[in-house]
């Protein structure tokens, strides 16, 4: 298993360096100078040049992206060119909040869609698979951006029972588990739930389709077990797929999380990015994808290891 | 004439159909992908001929005319916030908000097909190159990889169908490589190398005729994926420029008006959601009808 660890670590460090170029391109294929955005337009030819060499972009291109993951690894990201403070700090003050909402959306969308993936899969054809394969394809096609005014409209502004926007009280952006921030919650979590929600189900459902067309199924039934010890047996052989979804939807909704954010101002990363487009702000923008970009090719590892650990059938190649 | 007789009344045997024609005889069978695709046909017309349906100026707002509700005279839609016809710019908003939701799964099955094909017809050291590169890609959460790139190439239309595309072509691809690679193994191609067909008459005869079609089916279950991205986009303020009629954008622009008129500010959404859905449900529908075993 450790050899399996090591081996996979191996593999995800050459795509880690190709991810990290990728970002450090961004701002190269930009258009425009990337120094546009912190001279004033009438900035003389020599202060120019200047600039250039201070902020390294007169060396080569290789030179350039050596030094940027250099300091990269020791944390240093640059700073932001709207605020002066530094990327890593901007990133991981925002970081928390996104990972509280994405958390809060996966759980949600994993225990709807596991209760509904089990249903449907169980009673193939009845009409609760018809209502439940409905909604889940009605979750993956919803524009969730929309699904949020929606949820507005009905809870904040007819309703007037949770508000529409921010993380907290009076504006706050630090959170706090009391009911005055888990009210701000609700709404994006709800919004955001509905993606993992519709995935979850379609493939728990096509999961217990096929494991109960299985013969240990029927031998299961012929030693004269119950429902419920057949139950038992299905959850099991369900699990670490089922698992291993949950963990990358978790990726996908720590990246993803900009349309939501922004419909709800909730201060996480995607608002941090948003900020970043529309400022021009290129090493906040570079910065916050990096990270984002990486921890979700260490998500996927972790996904990837704690299967292989759960499931013994999956080969450690 | 009795029974027994009518029996053996010899019956003509039925005319051999290809298999297209057969999957598309399941397709016409299924009532969901029936429904789906006269629901797309409606608005895709409807975009298409929009100038000519004698709508309302979708540019042409009045100060004095914001925000009326749904059903007003003259105004079945209402209006939106700056007094605009919405019936005339949900049906004129289809031309862009289709085009740039459509366009990118284009792009992206060619060029992803071409990539595939060739990494998994030529194997080796071209498909390791191409497949690593692909990777990289795939270590992007799909909407952040979106708006980077449209994020550092900045606004516009073009930047937007850019981005897009590269977020698709490496799942194309992906699927494209396995599903050549598989049939690349198969005896009848072995058959016909073995029969002198050269590399180039093998691909194009043997190859293509068999893969494209997994390929197509895959690239139309992402359309519904592209058509919410790219007015995702739009409504980030990344894609289509005001005064554009483009749901996404509308969606964007109307925010504000929830409060007022909230279903008036809710019908754009409402437009993406159906196009989705139906691109999803046709597709589902497409790959059973494929689905041979059946």
């Amino acid at each position: 298993m450790l050899l399996y660890i090591l081996r996979r670590l191996l593999y995800v460090l050459p795509v880690a360096l190709a991810v990290s170029l990728v970002c450090f391109l961004l701002v190269h294929i930009a258009p425009g100078d990337p120094l546009i955005s912190v001279l004033p337009p009438d900035a003389s030819q020599q202060l120019q040049e200047e600039m250039r060499k201070v902020y390294g972009f007169d060396r080569p291109l290789p030179v350039q992206f050596g030094i940027w993951i250099g300091r990269a690894v020791q944390g240093d990201l640059g700073s932001s060119i709207a605020t002066g403070r530094t990327v890593a700090s901007e990133v991981g003050r925002a970081v928390g909040n996104t990972f509280i909402l994405a958390v809060a959306a996966t759980l949600l969308g994993f225990v709807l869609g596991a209760l509904f993936g089990f249903v449907a899969g169980y009673f193939r054809d009845s009409w609760i698979d018809k209502a439940a394969t409905t909604l889940a394809i009605a979750g993956v096609s919803l524009p969730h951006y929309w699904l949020g005014m929606v949820l507005v409209i009905v809870f904040s502004v007819w309703l007037g029972v949770l508000p529409a926007v921010g993380a907290g009280p009076g504006g706050s952006t630090d959170w706090a588990w009391d009911w005055a921030h888990i009210r701000h919650l609700i709404l994006p979590a709800v919004t955001m739930s509905v993606i993992p929600m519709g995935i979850v189900t379609r493939t728990i459902r096509a999961l217990v389709g096929d494991i109960l067309s299985q013969e240990f199924v029927d031998a299961l039934r012929a030693k004269g077990l119950t429902d419920g010890g057949v139950f038992l047996h299905v959850v099991k052989n369900a699990a670490p797929t089922a698992l291993a979804v949950m963990g990358v939807q978790l990726g996908y909704l720590l990246g993803g999380s900009i349309l939501i954010e922004t419909v709800f101002s909730w201060p996480g990363t995607g608002f941090l990015l948003n900020a970043a487009i529309f400022q021009r702000d290129l090493p906040l923008l570079q910065g916050t994808i990096l990270v984002l970009a990486l921890f979700f090719v260490g998500l996927n590892l972790a996904v990837d290891v704690v299967q292989t650990a759960l499931d013994p059938r999956i080969k450690r190649g | 004439m009795s029974a027994p007789a009518a029996a053996l009344t010899p019956v003509a045997a039925p005319a051999a159909r290809g298999y297209w024609a057969n999957v598309g005889r399941r397709l016409t069978r299924d009532p969901v992908s029936m429904a789906c695709l006269g629901v797309l046909a409606l608005i895709l017309l409807a975009a298409v001929f929009a100038p000519y349906l004698g709508l309302a100026d979708p540019y042409r707002g009045s100060m004095i005319r914001r925000l009326r509700p749904i059903g007003t005279e003259g105004y079945p839609l209402g209006t939106d916030e700056l007094g605009r016809d919405m019936l005339s710019r949900l049906i004129h908003g289809g031309r862009l908000s289709l085009l740039i939701g459509i366009l990118p799964v284009i792009n992206a099955f060619v060029i992803g097909s071409l990539l595939g094909i060739l990494a998994g017809y030529v194997g080796g050291r071209v498909n390791m190159a191409i497949m690593r590169t692909i990777d990289v890609f795939f270590a992007f959460p799909s909407v952040l990889l979106a708006i980077a790139i449209s994020g550092a190439l900045g606004a516009g239309i073009v930047n937007s169908l850019v981005s897009l595309t590269v977020v698709f072509v490496p799942p194309i691809t992906r699927v494209a490589e396995s599903v050549t690679t598989g049939v690349r193994n198969l005896d009848f191609v072995d058959a016909a190398r073995a029969s002198g067909a050269g590399a180039l008459t093998v691909m194009r005869v043997h190859i293509l005729g068999n893969v494209l079609g997994p390929i197509f089916v895959y690239a139309t279950s992402l359309i519904s994926v592209s058509m919410i991205l790219a007015s995702g986009l739009s409504f980030l303020g990344l894609g289509t420029k005001p005064p554009e009629p483009e749901w996404g954008l509308m969606l964007n622009t109307l925010r504000t008006a929830i409060y007022v008129n909230p279903w008036v500010a809710a019908l754009p959404g409402a437009m993406i959601f159906a196009v989705s859905i139906c691109f999803n449900l046709l597709s589902d529908g497409l790959r059973s009808a494929m689905d041979v075993r059946r």
